[in-house]
């Protein structure tokens, strides 16, 4: 599961433009995961340059 | 006032953007650019480099654009061995992006192009796979146009690419991880751009220092999504900002991504046209994108406004278009790729070892001809590419 801190966020996109299941959306001020499709691959906590998006390790 | 028809919708007012719009108006079609953002040229999301010789391709140079000329390049490598180049033929400049974005669109509305600040498309048309407008909220309300080519200035994660299903993925080794201080209080030599290389700055990209003006700079990083997994870019840039200006006081964060990819195959689908950064319309080697993005605007405007002459917005048509792209810079788009892989197979010991080859070289002497031809020397296996490109230069 991955968490969302929003108030770090720039709202760059550069998370969407590697996500290969498609399931980030970036609008002008928000941002949001389609967990039910996501993959939990980590790329976009990987490529987030300032760190908004971490794994959330599930109970 | 927003019609709801027009021949050419674009969406982003980008200088890629801009430029389509333009030449599509020039071209003598109907145009309108939609940008959701209250102004053009606001928010900045770019270290505002800019070679004086690529923008001149399409415009006269304003002075009003320009923060800062530069005339030389301080390479650092990773044991902080630096050495200084002065350009030879070639300027340039470190623009404000703010004025210089406004100024193009209003090149495009003055040759008759309508453009539209608050203009959030948020969906395109279609008829029977064939995209003929867009949907999106204008001042409080959901609006449709309808039109012939919808061009896609809309960045990166080109939203409109998307919906057209081109395949707009990057892969995480092309994909920089970038962020931006602009910051005040900082001692930089005018008219010097300064760029730091190597695992320990900046793995896979670099670190820049680019002046704008008096105490005042642009400092960001880029490092490639392979190694950004246990490191962000923005931990590089502060343990950098730490040792090099602790002082300085930033006055704006920005971060975004660059896609160092090769050029997108196929940037166009029945009815809609991708350029700038939604093309991947990027330098690899050194990715800057300005250029490369203005070129893609100004051909895509080109084709658009001929392939509306022809009658003729089908996908087969708008091919016209990365054709004339792959014709006018394709190759050196694949030559600069193979040298973004090339250089960045070169270990810190090889890093150094070539700058201390370079700083041999007699100040007056030294060109970036000289730093390639030292990079060989080291490791001609590995950067054959780079002579071809820039022998001559």
């Amino acid at each position: 599961m991955i968490n969302i801190r929003e108030n770090r966020c720039d709202y760059c996109g550069v998370c969407v433009s590697v996500c290969p299941v498609d399931c980030i959306e970036v609008r002008e001020y928000s941002i949001e995961i389609d967990h039910p499709v996501c993959i939990d691959c980590d790329l976009c906590v990987e490529i987030c340059p300032i760190e908004v998006l971490e794994t959330h390790a599930q109970e | 006032m927003l019609k709801n028809k027009y021949d050419v919708v674009v969406v982003g007012g980008g200088p890629a953007g801009s430029m389509a719009a333009w030449e599509a108006a020039k071209g003598g079609v109907s145009v309108c650019m939609l940008e959701k953002d209250r102004d053009i040229g606001y928010p900045v999301r770019c270290g505002e480099a800019v070679g004086e010789s690529g923008l001149r391709q399409f415009v006269e140079i304003e002075d009003s654009w320009i923060a800062e000329k530069i005339t030389s390049v301080k390479l650092v490598s990773p044991n902080l061995t630096s050495v200084d180049i002065d350009f030879a033929a070639e300027t340039g400049y470190i623009l404000n992006r703010r004025i210089f974005d406004y100024d193009l669109s209003r090149y495009a509305a003055n040759a008759g192009a309508e453009v539209y600040t608050k203009a959030y498309v948020k969906n395109v048309l279609t008829n029977n796979g064939q995209t003929n407008g867009v949907v999106l909220d204008y001042l409080g309300e959901e609006k449709q146009i309808q039109a012939k080519i919808v061009i896609g200035a809309d960045g990166l994660t080109s939203r409109v690419g998307r919906w057209a299903g081109l395949r707009t993925l990057v892969r995480m080794k092309d994909m920089e991880s970038a962020v931006q201080y602009s910051v005040s209080n900082v001692d930089i030599e005018p008219n010097k751009m300064i760029m730091y290389i190597g695992m320990n700055h900046a793995p896979g990209g670099y670190i820049w220092v680019f002046p704008k003006g008096k105490k005042f700079a642009n400092i960001g990083i880029g490092i490639s999504g392979k190694y950004s997994k246990h490191k962000s870019a923005q931990k590089y840039l502060d343990e950098f900002m730490d040792r090099e200006y602790p002082d300085a006081a930033i006055l704006t964060t920005m971060c975004g991504g660059v896609p160092c990819a090769k050029p997108m195959e196929k940037p166009v689908a029945n009815g809609i046209m991708l350029v700038g950064d939604a093309a991947h319309q990027i330098n690899p080697m050194t990715g800057g994108g300005i250029v490369a993005g203005m070129k893609g605007g100004w051909i895509a405007g080109q084709v658009a406004a001929e392939a509306i002459q022809n009658d003729d917005y089908s996908e087969k048509g708008l091919l016209e278009y990365p054709k004339r792209m792959r014709k006018d810079f394709g190759k050196n788009h694949e030559r600069f790729y193979k040298i973004k892989e090339a250089t960045e197979k070169l270990t810190s010991e090889e890093l150094d070892s070539i700058a201390e080859k370079v700083l041999s070289i007699p100040h007056d002497k030294r060109t970036l001809t000289s730093v390639f031809k030292a990079a060989v020397f080291k490791k001609p296996t590995l950067i054959i590419d780079v002579l071809k490109v820039f022998a001559g230069v």
